[in-house]
């Protein structure tokens, strides 16, 4: 397996690249709209998945991000400060009110959000902004593989695993929390501001607890605690719905029974497929083992 | 750089020293007055039967219960008060009674992340290598234990035994001056006891990594108990009933009436 | 100061559904582990299978009865047989989304399947008023109320002073002790689902004559079932009721005094409150963790 990863990702950076070609306006807003999604998944992905936390409030963070950036782009100023704005600003909120839920107001909303500008070119086309955005997702996608492979993610995986004995090892077990919770919905309040300028339009619905809870959904299908879990997890929850139009007033009623068939086929979400292959081939080979030595003291005992 | 406290004790002081601890638990005296020494490098049993505050006395050195009164002082530092994570900090080990090893990592991981956080700060950690540069002292115990062989697997495949081994394994990485161990026989198959013995022995004796350590070892087994152990605590009722070495102790009369039997 | 009786007399109501739904969740909890995301249409199914055995012409408490017994077969056995005991063994993480889908499936097969309306559901009680010091009481807010207490303390009574109910206690408590002795645990789980079923259909009778029966009336209650059962004390089924009462209190009052706007936001602010000051529950206990 791990001398098909590299030329695997070559590939995956590849159709990534040419995906526009195959894809009109509105495929190619989807697709946008599915690695928006991916970046806040990969977020909560890091706090329920790796740090094993329980989180119902991160559209939250999406939302807060989503505002910052509609508010401050409203009072004239760039996306560029927006950006990291919104992501210091959830950084900050989780620290500080070490809470999850926030209080929706004022359904109207806001619309008319452009899109940024990048070193003067425009990216208001749907082109254009996908490749930004595809820029920030494998930027943020690396940035989070750093943080796993270094000593942090150890820590994060013991917290999840056994936060007792953690503790007795000498690891902070409420400043890994905490920071688990921070970057997560640090990551949400930059997917928020990338949704923002994506739709254009904002109100508070999306950012609701519903959309919370499919968040988490979106991290327990893909699989938590699997770096790609958030891909397919959030094509799940994006894409699918999309491609399921097609069962009209019954396509909701599909997506749910396909949610529910899905998690009693792989409780551990999609990405645990290749493990489950390993674990039933390891069984089988130590079944055959047993026979094979049983068969042979039964002869011994014979002889 | 590793802790401050962590090695450079003054000559002379012990490495523990308990005084008059008393914890109750409503009506119930768990431990009502408890005093010893721990010795450098010294191996020291604590046994009484169930109910004689052991655990209770263990929780309070560990820092999980705050005891109501009595001083628990670490290499002449008093750190009565202090958490678990603060008291791994300034050296001090344990292993559990069940078995808490992280199954999803490999052995060597385990190891790893056993002693990582007492490398640098929480910043400097994002960017070291993912080994923290421990690589090395986790295969020098991993030989030490002879587990060379797993040492690749997730830490939950391997059998009971090996997990155990595992377990007392991680107390050791940090290089603490005193582990604590709580019954690190129990259910453990007897034909491993022996191997566990000889290699605490090894491990106090003969540390590969770090210094010599004092241990404080909770245990049933008594043949265990007075073969590994330099000297031993008998507790009852939450009281200390005899500190001696092995010898002293099964000669005295009070303890085999009270708990050794005849 | 009418006004507020009115508003805290009405609450109660509410809050006492509430309860109901809330009671079932904690007991779900504590049985099997399970988080059951679906509470709220747990209350809209039966509400629907109640108006279809209706519109088939039967007298409403005969539909009341025939709908507990398919409750208890459908909400209770197939769910506990087919989402729940799979999945036990994975952690919480598969059946809490596990419900989350089942949840969206059973609210759009009901807006696909039969309707996307808002359907007027035959109350209980009938329409009768009282004045009691100035203070305006329907039958059907006084009638709610006690009718949803009564079922809350028979829970609570069954579950304390019967055999069959201390056995379920026992393995709430400690499943392992509780089979070594002789306990039948799956039965004893299934009967705690089979409760919940049945508080469910009662929850549902006695809210879809004010509220309407609608596929999409289980999503607010779910999350005030959730939250209330927190707020309570998530270990404690006392806390279900008291967690409800509080929260259907709480958003009359705030709808009232500060903005209808707002209603839905109480819960959230009393959760957000609690988990702060006392994360175990106003009435639960801390839970230590054994090593």
């Amino acid at each position: 397996m791990k001398k098909f990863t590299l030329p695997l990702l070559l590939l995956a950076f590849a159709v990534l690249l040419a995906a526009p070609m195959a894809f009109k306006s509105y495929g190619l807003y989807l697709l946008t709209y599915w690695l928006v999604f991916i970046i806040a998944i990969m977020g909560l992905n890091l706090t329920i998945g790796y740090a094993g936390q329980k989180s119902l409030g991160h559209a939250a963070f999406f939302g807060i991000g989503a505002y910052t950036v509609a508010i401050m782009m409203k009072a004239g100023l760039s996306f560029w400060l927006g950006l990291p704005a919104a992501a210091l600003l959830c950084f900050v909120v989780w620290l500080v009110f070490r809470n999850e839920e926030w209080l929706t107001g004022g359904t109207f909303g806001l619309n008319n959000i452009a899109r940024p500008q990048l070193f003067g070119l425009s990216l208001e086309g749907n082109l254009a902004y996908y490749y930004f955005v595809l820029a920030i997702t494998l930027l943020l996608g690396g940035l989070l593989w750093g943080l796993l492979r270094s000593p942090w993610g150890k820590a994060f995986t013991a917290l999840r695993d056994n936060p007792i004995r953690a503790e007795s090892l000498g690891i902070d077990i409420r400043r890994y929390t905490l920071l688990s919770f921070a970057i997560g919905a640090a990551y949400a309040g930059v997917a928020g501001a990338l949704f923002a300028s994506l739709v254009q339009f904002i109100d508070p619905a999306p950012f609701a607890i519903a959309s919370s809870i499919m968040m988490y959904l979106m991290v327990v299908l893909g699989g938590p605690g699997y770096f790609l879990g958030p891909v397919l997890g959030s094509a799940v929850g994006v894409v699918l719905p999309e491609w399921l139009r097609f069962a009209q007033g019954w396509y909701l009623f599909v997506f749910g029974s396909a949610v529910v068939l899905l998690m009693i086929w792989l409780p551990d979400g999609l990405l645990s497929i290749p493990d489950r292959f390993k674990a039933r081939k390891q069984a089988r080979q130590a079944s055959a083992a047993r026979a094979a030595s049983a068969q042979a003291a039964a002869k011994g005992a014979q002889a | 750089m590793t802790h401050p406290h962590h090695h450079d004790r003054p000559q002379g002081v012990p490495v523990l020293k308990v005084t008059d601890l008393r914890k109750a638990y409503g009506a119930i005296q768990a431990v009502g007055g408890v005093s010893f020494e721990v010795r450098p490098g010294e191996i020291f049993g604590v046994i009484g039967p169930n109910g004689s505050g052991k655990t209770t006395l263990f929780n309070s050195m560990l820092g999980q219960i705050t005891p109501d009164s009595g001083k628990i002082e670490l290499n002449g530092e008093d750190v009565t008060q202090l958490e678990p994570l603060e008291l791994n900090r300034r050296g001090v080990g344990r292993t559990f009674q069940t078995l808490q090893v992280f199954g999803k990592m490999t052995v060597r991981d385990n190891l790893i992340v056993a002693a990582q956080e007492h490398q640098g700060s929480m910043f400097s950690r994002l960017f070291a290598p993912s080994d923290s540069g421990l690589g090395d002292k986790a295969d020098a115990l991993i030989d030490q234990f002879r587990i060379r062989h797993v040492a690749d697997k997730k830490a939950g495949e391997l059998s009971y035994g090996q997990q155990k081994l595992v377990d007392i394994a991680m107390a050791f990485m940090s290089e603490p001056d005193l582990v604590l161990l709580d019954e690190p026989c129990a259910g453990v198959n007897p034909s491993l006891v022996g191997g566990i013995s000889s290699l605490l022995k090894e491990l106090n004796r003969n540390p590969r990594i770090g210094k010599k350590s004092s241990f404080v070892v909770i245990e049933h087994n008594m043949d265990f108990v007075m073969d590994l152990c330099h000297r031993i605590m008998v507790m009852v009722e939450g009281q200390v009933m005899a500190i001696g070495t092995p010898d002293e102790i099964r000669a005295n009369k009070q303890v085999l009436d009270a708990y050794l039997g005849s | 100061m009418t006004d507020f009786l009115q508003l805290l007399f009405s609450g109660m109501s509410t809050g006492a559904i509430y309860a109901l739904a809330a009671l079932g969740f904690t007991l779900l909890w504590q049985a099997s582990g399970t988080i059951n995301f679906a509470q709220g249409e747990f209350v809209m199914l039966p509400a629907f299978m109640m108006l279809a055995f209706l519109s088939a012409g039967l007298p409403l408490w005969a539909c009341f009865v025939l709908t507990c017994f398919v409750a208890v077969f459908v909400l209770g056995w197939a769910f506990k047989r087919g989402v729940v005991d799979p999945l036990f063994r994975h952690g919480m993480m598969p059946i809490v989304v596990a419900t989350i889908g089942l949840a969206i499936a059973m609210r759009n097969a009901v807006r696909a399947g039969y309707s996307a309306e808002a359907h007027p559901f035959p109350s209980l009680f009938p329409d009768a008023i009282y004045q009691i010091a100035g203070v305006t009481l329907t039958l059907q807010d006084l009638g709610t109320f006690v009718l949803a207490l009564a079922l809350v303390l028979l829970t609570q009574a069954f579950l304390g002073r019967t055999v069959t109910g201390r056995a379920m206690q026992a393995v709430a408590q400690n499943t392992e002790s509780a089979s070594v002795l002789g306990i039948n645990v799956p039965r004893m789980i299934f009967y705690t689902f089979a409760i919940n079923a049945v508080l469910a259909v009662a929850a549902a009778a006695l809210v879809a004559p004010s509220y309407l029966a609608k596929f999409d009336m289980g999503e607010g209650l779910g999350n005030k079932a959730f939250f209330a059962a927190i707020i309570g004390g998530f270990n404690n089924s006392r806390g279900a009721l008291l967690g409800g009462l509080i929260v259907g209190v709480c958003e009359n009052l705030a709808a009232a005094y500060i903005s209808p706007a707002y209603k839905d936001a109480v819960a959230l602010v009393i959760f957000m409150i609690v988990i702060l000051f006392k994360p175990q529950g106003l009435l639960g206990k801390k839970v230590e963790r054994k090593v």
